[in-house]
């Protein structure tokens, strides 16, 4: 139920259907749009990254929130650092 | 071998005939008559032409002399191709049936030297896609340097097969001093494969259709004698190869750790895999490594003559992408292991039943 | 690849882990009494199986493997009404992959198929529509199967096959929901759960705010996890935080795909095709209230309930099975009698052994996780 993967949309391929070509790492498939157009004019969804589950495109990925998880996890390194060379500095 | 003169050259006294002229395949091109004759010579006789096909006998002959002059063992192989659809980007069914035989027999350290061609026809299918499905595995055979020099043709009423059935066979013969065998993996020996996998069934499951994926992956269909002629000569202390067909990489893994009785352990991020691939199987929830791959060995050699084995296998077309993948260890014996990418570690087991494509 | 490889990035893999370790350490825990985590979704039994997660953890951690695979919770009654119709003439017979396996109780779609019914697996509903149209005279009917995730994508399609006026299409609906099963799970008394890895995907249709009941009322805290290793093991730390500090709160680890809000399009195309059933039957968990969908009079053309004889039979699961105590996390998969023995993915006796999500063909293809374990017990001692 939960398979989903994130693609690039490239292309409309019908507006009126609401479809558009996908590009996941070159494999190119139909999906429906509905979902995520929005307010928005059709065309405004080419260039969206989006989650794809079964030919539908569910969700546009925040490109922010993305970039916050990660950050959070960087800094996380980080303190992990610091937290073993104090411990190490310690011991010394 | 002699020069190879066409079928009319050598064979004066035989009535040079018509040649087909009707467009599909019929019953009457199996019954054994001046139909089937035609159908024979014009489409496959033509297309296969040899000095070994060119009698026409019930069977192909060898001088033994000939045949030891390569080795000391006969190796004799057979494999049925029914693949759907029948043309693939990459490749055909008549390509793939060379291909598969010579690689059977090449992996077993074998020369390949002549294949036999039956074909099961159902009626109703294009005479000139037979054509050039016989001009594939010309073309295919004469590239692997290898001759077709017997065969059979059926022709079934329509339903009885899927279009088009072949079978080749096919005889090497396996160079002396040379001892191949699953039961051979120790630990400490080296895993190594010649590219990247899984694009043979990744582009099979795109040509057919029916999950409506649009893609550029090729068949890696080829025919790996010419490739294994320079791991040999580079390392003939090779201990095994095998193609990884249906089933893919881990299904050959496996089989090594089950016959050798040892286990295994491969690492993902040495598996060499194509963007579009990783791609197309994330897409549908599929694991890459029990895709099926047709110009892919994988081979086993002594640790030590890991990068020898990768550097000889690089320096050939075909071996471009080559990588070690793991090494064989103590035990428990007949597992595989991989260690992820991510960091963890997990069990690569054999399959159950198809891969199918999964939703959650 | 983009928005994927970085989620799966082994550094940080590394600091999360020693940032998990580091928890557990504070909050004392022992191997003994580990703490119990239920992951709810089947997609992400299968990352952790995929990624080697399970063993990535200190051993005081656990995971539950919960309900969340539709396939896996698939009645054996069901079954059969798929293969009546599939074997109805005329009929082609639409499904996922995976769905294709699923023993019914004289055979699975695939057997059936083996038996000359036109069975034909799909990746989208879309493609079946496709099939309906270029299949004028054959009647085509979509198997869906899932939680809330796929809901919208047949409710689309069914609106998609209304505006165009086909004839000829039909959806076979046993699409199910996570609320009340996660409800029931939460009621069993003989569950010992510590937390919640929550349905990223569901989630993205349905929101976050739907499970603040589960810190409200059942004082569990939830994260909802996306699918990734880094999300997974990202949604396993922050459930340690809120134990560690005393909190219980609904946190939404997977901001990037799932909104709070859920989708609104997806809903409202829900709301339209749908209505809840009264109670449904999952198999190993006996019948749920309000916990599976039908489609509202209004597409009853589209209905293959209302256009299909079919059996509709309540079958009993084998008496040896013991799904329905894995589904809820009684029991480790190899701790069911069967397991390995009678039940194997080659002859499986339960829909877990099944599914490619399910716990028991997961431990059993990927697994032997304990046996890794002890290994790792006998390394560190």
């Amino acid at each position: 139920m939960c398979l989903g993967i994130p693609g690039r949309i490239v292309a409309i391929s019908n507006a009126e259907r609401k479809l558009a070509t996908v590009d996941v790492s070159g494999v190119k498939r139909e999906v429906n749009i509905a979902c995520i157009i929005g307010e928005r004019p059709i065309e405004a969804c080419i260039g969206d990254w989006v989650l794809v589950h079964v030919g539908f495109a569910m969700s546009v990925i925040d490109e922010a929130q993305a970039a916050e998880t990660l950050r959070i996890l960087v800094e996380l390194g980080e303190a992990q650092q610091e937290i073993a060379a104090m411990r190490a500095s310690g011991r010394a | 071998m002699t020069k190879q003169e066409p079928v009319s050259a050598l064979r004066p006294q035989r009535k040079m005939r018509d040649g087909i002229h009707v467009a599909k395949v019929s019953l009457a091109h199996g019954g054994g008559g001046k139909a089937m004759r035609d159908l024979i010579d014009d489409v496959f006789v033509a297309a296969f032409d040899n000095p070994a096909l060119a009698p026409l006998e019930d069977q192909a002959r060898f001088g033994l002399a000939d045949l030891a002059k390569h080795g000391d063992r006969l190796a004799f192989t057979s494999d049925s191709f029914v693949v759907e659809p029948l043309e693939f980007p990459g490749g055909d069914i008549g390509k793939l049936a060379i291909c598969g035989t010579v690689n059977d027999l090449a992996v077993g350290g074998a020369k390949p030297l002549y294949l036999s061609c039956s074909v099961i026809i159902e009626e109703g299918l294009d005479v000139g896609f037979l054509r050039k499905i016989a001009r594939s595995m010309a073309e295919t055979a004469s590239a692997a340097g290898v001759a077709i020099v017997t065969g059979d043709t059926k022709v079934v009423t329509r339903g009885a097969c899927d279009k088009l059935f072949i079978n080749t066979a096919g005889i090497g013969i396996i160079r002396s001093a040379l001892d191949l065998g699953a039961h051979r993996a120790e630990a400490g020996d080296a895993i190594l494969v010649n590219g990247l996998l899984g694009d043979h069934g990744a582009a099979i499951l795109a040509a057919r259709g029916d999950l409506r994926l649009d893609t550029m992956i090729q068949s890696d269909c080829a025919p790996l004698n010419g490739l294994i002629d320079t791991l040999i000569e580079a390392c003939p202390q090779v201990k095994f190869m095998r193609d990884a067909t249906r089933g893919g990489l881990a299904t050959v893994l496996n089989e090594i750790a089950e016959a050798s009785g040892v286990g295994i352990e491969i690492d993902e991020r040495r598996t060499p895999l194509r963007e579009e691939v990783k791609g197309f199987c994330e897409i549908l929830g599929l694991d890459p490594l029990y895709l099926a791959n047709e110009g892919k060995i994988v081979v086993v050699v002594p640790g030590h003559l890991a990068e020898t084995a990768r550097a000889a296998m690089s320096s050939h077309p075909l071996g471009r992408d080559s990588a070690m993948i793991g090494h064989v260890t103590e035990g428990p014996a007949g597992r595989v292991v991989m260690q992820t990418h991510f960091g963890g570690k997990r069990i690569v087991d054999m399959l159950v039943g198809e891969q199918l494509p999964r939703i959650c | 690849m983009q928005y994927v490889d970085e989620f799966r990035d082994p550094e940080k893999a590394a600091s999360l882990i020693a940032a998990i370790n580091d928890l557990t350490k504070t909050l004392a825990l022992h191997r003994d009494h580990p703490l119990h985590i239920m992951e709810v979704c089947g997609g992400h039994t299968h990352a952790i199986f995929r990624y080697g997660i399970a063993n990535m953890l200190p051993p005081e951690i656990e995971f539950v493997h919960g309900p969340g695979c539709p396939v896996c919770v698939l009645p054996m009654g069901r079954v059969d009404d798929c293969v009546a119709i599939a074997e109805t003439p005329g009929v082609i017979f639409t499904t996922f992959g995976d769905a294709m396996r699923v023993p019914g109780s004289k055979k699975s779609l695939l057997q059936a198929k083996a038996d000359g019914a036109d069975i034909r697996m799909v990746y989208s509903p879309l493609d079946a529509l496709e099939l309906a149209r270029a299949n004028p005279t054959r009647e085509v009917v979509f198997f869906g199967l899932g939680f809330e995730t796929t809901m919208p994508s047949t409710a689309f399609t069914v609106l998609q096959a209304s505006a165009e006026g086909l004839m000829n299409f039909s959806l076979f609906c046993n699409h199910i929901t996570i609320i009340p099963t996660m409800r029931a799970i939460l009621e069993s008394p003989e569950l010992r759960l510590d937390g919640f890895l929550g349905p990223g995907h569901v989630s993205m249709v349905i929101g976050t705010r739907v499970y603040d009941f589960i810190a409200e009322q059942y004082k569990k805290p939830l994260v909802v996890a996306g699918f990734e290793p880094l999300d997974v093991l990202q949604s396993v730390w922050l459930v340690l935080k809120q134990i560690a500090e005393g909190r219980c709160e609904i946190e939404n680890q997977y901001g990037r795909i799932a909104p709070p809000d859920g989708n609104k399009a997806a809903l409202s195309a829900v709301e339209q095709v749908f209505e809840l059933r009264e109670f449904f039957e999952w198999r190993g968990l006996g019948s749920i209230d309000h916990s599976g969908v039908r489609m509202r009079e209004a597409y009853a053309r589209f209905d293959a309930e209302r256009k299909f004889a079919m059996p509709s039979l309540k079958i009993e699961d084998p008496k040896a099975c013991e799904c329905g105590d894995v589904l809820k996390g009684l029991i480790k998969p190899w701790q069911c009698k069967v397991f390995g023995t009678a039940c194997t993915p080659q002859t499986p006796l339960g829909a877990l052994m099944v599914s490619s999500e399910g716990a028991c063909a997961a431990y059993y293809q990927y697994g032997d996780l304990e046996g890794l374990r002890d290994k790792r017990h006998a390394d560190a001692a």
